[in-house]
């Protein structure tokens, strides 16, 4: 008996002992408070785990945009960026909603993945926090939320326009897939991209799954495309896994046309990568670091400047996302002291009214369908050169 | 013709399982502990190859003798602090603190080298695909050379075992822990040996896993590592044939189910099966019969 | 050496008989743990002291305490290692979510719903842990835990490929390897990998905190029992249980599909707390995070594990403020816990710097040194 005491209070003790130093380490926050008061905008997304960078892009982007927002109007309202960690697991998902409904956030931006998302949103809609998620593209994120905004494309949209710009481009194509399924992003796509393609009287010749991003080794799935005959690939998957099969693809001799969509967006930046690998491929992404326009240049030289390389798409949406909750809080007219539950509602009401926002991952403005859903143009572009061209 | 690539596949596949197998196998042998932080000094290994080849531009092979330094220092390391004050308190308590040390790896590399993955540059960069049979067959020069540095790493390691002083006293300390001392043989020694063999060997794994699969994150060596210690409970624990054999084997397995059967369930095919090997051979393959002693 | 075991076997036997009291008191320490707790917890909720952060984890911490506990019985009662905890967790939430979303147009009572979802979910993992519990007969030790490791892995590969889904006359409907056609979104109960979405959340704190009751209720008393006796001397000495005719398959196969089912109620009470649930979630990280609870809390000792799991739920959370070196802290406390808890000559350590205070030796240093102050405030 003594010695299982024992061990407990050394257990506690050395919680103890962590806890005293979380204490001294916590409580940085900046406190300066401005005329127009704080806003308290909430991040949640994996900061740990095999989704990091999906989470530290979503991040990065945040707090740049946060950065300037707060630069470019000291006397307006502050923002208040607060990311927290929930290791790409909807459970610590839900653990980080209700740190950050405690620590009183006021609005959400997130959560970054899908599967988090979902049941974060849940969580939200109870609760009544208005959350625009920047990347959780499933449907099932908005689904029976009225108070939950996506800032980019729904996987089935994106679904039917690859398939559509396939049947339009490439009518003679024998058209492959590999997908991820246990993903949602990557099976969503995938079932609206097949579906989509069979109305426009084209088929699938070969599909392909993995089950998760550290499946390595892709040799069986390209050895039944090139079986197959398939000469172009459909990838709605990340880039870290395309990397992977066109690395294999290539070390085996094979080489097919590769599109995507805005998952694959990132993978010429990838430290290491032989871009010629990816010559050629198309991909459909709202946003590239090699556009040209004035917003997107200074958006990347800030990022480069701050973390020491080009920002993924991720990034982008999240930088839009602060924005566009800023400007619709501003629109509202409420004080920074309103209620987390007052400010869902008089947001739900902009975006439901018309609200339009403009950013680096629309050409155009942006809009809300009461469902949640964005309705933005489609971009595609070409990777020609080591460099992405918009077609 | 798709045979016989996805066999070689299979076998390359098969072979990386070996050599991490050959750690697992080895210190388990030895000290009679799973050593689950052993798929993270892959990774270590491959993240400190990649820095020595791409930012200070030194040649793949001298990168790779680097980062098996590293990971013999590593694994020594490990041993000392966190596993040796454990010693002969039982295999759940080493168990566990090999999990925190796993954690302790990947986030440690989370926060040197960043959430990004790296795509590792080949160690045959410029050394093009091998086509025969009218482009039907290819082999690559990693899956090749991977399946050559097995079998090379296999012979050494067997005479070592057999022939030389330290390998028998190893033996010695596998066999009987408390005689081999009696008998003047430094335990500690031993140990500390088999670790640096074991993550010296997790280095070139390491390294040729990511040259035929490219791509390199913190968490990049955690499933390799679990697949591995199936290899070498497939082949045996303990048995440094076995994990030769249980590597290739579950190798083989796992891309022809996924080339035949499906790839969704190819994990569970494999897992299946050393399920079914571990029913009709209770010590896998090679393992040795356990004598109870009553 | 026969002598050894005889002596070996009348010790453990008379322990048994004589300390009943010791399973007395172990109850007592249990049930206390957990009324105090309830109480605590719920006070503190009502009152205000407890912020939503943790009050969203009341539920997940009952059901890794109920894990915890379940998990005792075949690594702590019955000696065997298991890494394939997950597995019965896994089966058993996916069976209520489907019970649960089947039984909606018919049973409008949740409670009731609840209850009959845990009997399912329990029941499917029951088969599943007799499944796998018969290769268990003929494994020892370390080839058993790779099995259940296998298991875990494999239940969690087949959940990626089940499909269920209601058709339009709520009729339960399943497919394998695709999607059903005609169903839409809402009519989806599992969809492969990504799992369910859209659950209505069922669990309350209080019903989680009766299904721990419940769980240690059946661990306690399975362990207070003439089978429960006869489990722990064949863990003790196998051969000698067998020579005195225990049916050792029997007895090992009981902890296992008891354990298997308590941890298949937890899953299905895990389950019905998120609007949404993946079968990744039930991956060998999961089922080493419950071991690393049982083994924490000393092996074999109940309310240990029971503690062990609730520190441990909420430690990643407390440890929010380290940002970005979160994960790492969790780790290094892991490991300093471990070696804390067990390392002999540490623990020597301490006690002899209970006994006489005298200044180290200049070799440990750091770390050794702040523990060993820990070690003496508690004495």
């Amino acid at each position: 008996m003594k010695n299982t005491f024992k061990k407990f209070a050394i257990i506690a003790l050395s919680c103890m002992m962590v806890f005293a130093l979380a204490a001294c380490g916590g409580g940085g926050g900046s406190s300066e408070s401005s005329g127009a008061g704080e806003l308290h905008i909430g991040g949640i997304g994996p900061l740990t785990g095999p989704a990091a960078l999906y989470g530290q892009a979503v991040k990065n982007g945040a707090e740049i945009a946060v950065k300037e927002i707060n630069e470019a109007n000291p006397d307006g309202v502050q923002i208040v960026f607060d990311m927290q960690d929930d290791e790409h697991d909807p459970e610590k998902s839900v653990n980080a909603y209700n740190t950050l409904v405690d620590d009183g956030m006021q609005v959400l931006v997130g959560t970054v993945t899908s599967a988090p998302c979902t049941a974060v949103s849940a969580e939200a809609y109870a609760n009544r926090t208005f959350a625009l998620t920047p990347s959780a593209s499933a449907t099932s994120v908005v689904e029976g939320n009225d108070n939950v905004f996506q800032l980019c494309f729904q996987d089935p949209q994106q679904g039917q326009i690859a398939a559509e710009y396939i049947a339009k481009n490439f009518p003679d194509a024998v058209v492959g897939a590999i997908y991820n399924n246990s993903d949602n992003y990557s099976s969503g796509i995938f079932d609206a991209f097949k579906k989509a393609l069979g109305e426009k009287g084209m088929s699938v010749a070969a599909e392909e799954a993995f089950a998760s991003d550290d499946n390595a080794d892709f040799s069986a799935q390209l050895n039944k495309m090139k079986n197959a005959n398939v000469d172009l690939l459909f990838l709605p998957i990340y880039y870290t896994p395309a990397s992977n099969i066109m690395k294999q693809a290539h070390d085996m001799g094979y080489a097919p046309k590769y599109f995507g969509c805005d998952g694959l967006d990132g993978i010429l930046a990838l430290e290491g990568f032989d871009t010629a690998l990816a010559e050629g491929a198309l991909l459909l992404t709202p946003f590239s670091a090699d556009a040209e326009d004035e917003a997107t240049q200074a958006f990347v030289s800030a990022y480069q400047e701050a973390y020491g390389e080009k920002p993924i798409q991720f990034a982008a949406d999240a930088y839009d996302c602060i924005y566009t909750v800023y400007n619709c809080f501003n629109e509202t007219g409420l004080g920074t002291d309103a209620s987390m539950e007052e400010i869902c509602e008089a947001m739900i009401e902009k975006f439901n009214g018309g609200f339009t926002a403009t950013g680096l991952t629309a050409s155009g403005d942006m809009k809300w369908a009461p469902t949640g859903e964005v309705e933005k143009a489609p971009k595609i572009y070409l990777i020609q050169d080591g460099k992405y061209v918009e077609q | 013709m798709g045979f016989l690539t996805n066999l070689i596949s299979g076998l390359s596949l098969g072979s990386v399982y070996a050599i991490i197998a050959l750690g697992y196998t080895m210190v388990y042998g030895i000290s009679k502990m799973l050593n689950f932080a052993h798929g993270d000094v892959i990774m270590i290994g491959g993240y400190v190859s990649f820095i020595f080849s791409m930012y200070m531009g030194m040649n793949g092979w001298i990168s790779l003798a680097i980062a098996m330094v590293a990971c013999t220092v590593l694994g020594i390391l490990i041993e000392r602090l966190a596993y040796r004050p454990l010693r002969g308190t039982g295999s759940l308590a080493v168990l566990i603190t090999a999990i925190g040390v796993s954690y302790f790896l990947q986030n440690a590399a989370l926060l040197i080298w960043g959430a990004n993955p790296r795509v590792f540059p080949s160690l045959f960069e410029g050394v093009s695909t091998i086509h025969a049979a009218g482009g039907k067959l290819s082999l690559s020069p990693v899956s090749l050379f991977t399946i050559l540095a097995n079998i090379i790493i296999m012979i050494i390691l067997t005479l070592f075992v057999s022939k030389t002083k330290a390998g028998k006293a190893m033996r010695a300390v596998s066999e009987d822990n408390g005689a081999a001392q009696l008998m003047g043989i430094n335990v500690n020694q031993s140990i500390s040996l088999t670790f640096a063999i074991g993550s010296g060997l997790a280095a070139v794994a390491g390294v040729l896993m990511c040259s035929a699969y490219p791509v390199l994150m913190p968490t990049t060596g955690a499933m390799p590592g679990i697949k591995a210690f199936t290899a070498a409970v497939f082949g045996g624990i303990g048995s440094i044939p076995g994990a030769m054999i249980g590597g290739l084997i579950l190798g083989v397995i796992e891309i022809f189910s996924r080339a035949y059967i499906s790839t969704e369930l190819s994990d569970a095919i494999v897992f299946g099966c050393l399920i079914i090997v571990l029913l009709v051979k209770p010590t896998g393959l090679l393992g040795k019969k356990i004598n109870e002693k009553v | 050496m026969a002598e050894r075991i005889l002596k070996n076997i009348s010790t453990r036997g008379l322990k048994n008989a004589v300390k009943g009291n010791e399973y007395r008191k172990e109850a007592l320490i249990s049930y206390g743990i957990l009324i105090i707790g309830y109480i605590v917890l719920q006070l503190g909720a009502s009152v205000g002291l407890i912020g939503k952060h943790l009050q969203g984890q009341f539920v997940p911490i009952c059901v890794y305490v109920a894990l915890a506990i379940s998990l005792n019985l075949v690594v702590g009662i019955s000696g065997e290692l298991s890494l394939g905890h997950a597995g019965f967790m896994a089966v058993g939430a996916f069976t209520g979510i489907i019970v649960m979303r089947v039984l909606e147009p018919h049973l409008g009572i949740m409670p009731i719903r609840l209850i009959i979802a845990l009997i399912f979910a329990a029941i499917m993992a029951a088969i599943a842990g007799f499944i796998i519990g018969v290769p268990i007969l003929s494994l020892r030790g370390d080839y058993l835990a790779i099995v259940t490791l296998a298991f875990g892995e494999i239940v969690r590969n087949f959940m990626n490929v089940l499909y269920f889904a209601l058709d339009e006359n709520d009729h339960l409907k399943f497919a394998f390897n695709h999607t059903i056609d005609g169903i839409t979104n809402d009519q989806r109960i599992l969809t492969g990998a990504i799992g369910a979405t859209g659950v209505t959340k069922a669990a309350t704190f209080t019903g989680a905190m009766l299904l721990t009751a419940f769980t240690l209720f059946v661990v306690l008393n399975l362990k207070n029992s003439k089978q429960g006796r006869a489990i722990m001397a064949i863990r003790d000495n196998r051969i000698a249980g067998e020579s005195i005719g225990l049916d050792v398959r029997k007895y090992k196969l009981m902890a296992f599909v008891v354990s298997a089912a308590l941890a298949g109620m937890a899953g299905c009470m895990f389950g019905q707390n998120y609007s949404t649930l993946a079968p990744v979630k039930f991956n060998f990280n999961t089922s080493i995070l419950i071991l690393v609870f049982v083994v924490l809390g000393g092996i074999g000792n109940i309310w240990g594990g029971m503690i062990a799991a609730a520190l441990l739920t909420i430690l990643p959370e407390a440890f929010r403020q380290f940002a970005d070196y979160r994960m790492l802290t969790y780790a290094i406390v892991l490991i300093l816990v471990m070696i804390g808890t067990y390392n002999p000559t540490f623990k020597a350590r301490i006690n002899s710097v209970i006994d006489k205070i005298k200044p180290k030796k200049k070799k440990d240093s750091g770390k050794k040194n702040k523990k060993s102050k820990s070690g003496k405030e508690v004495a």
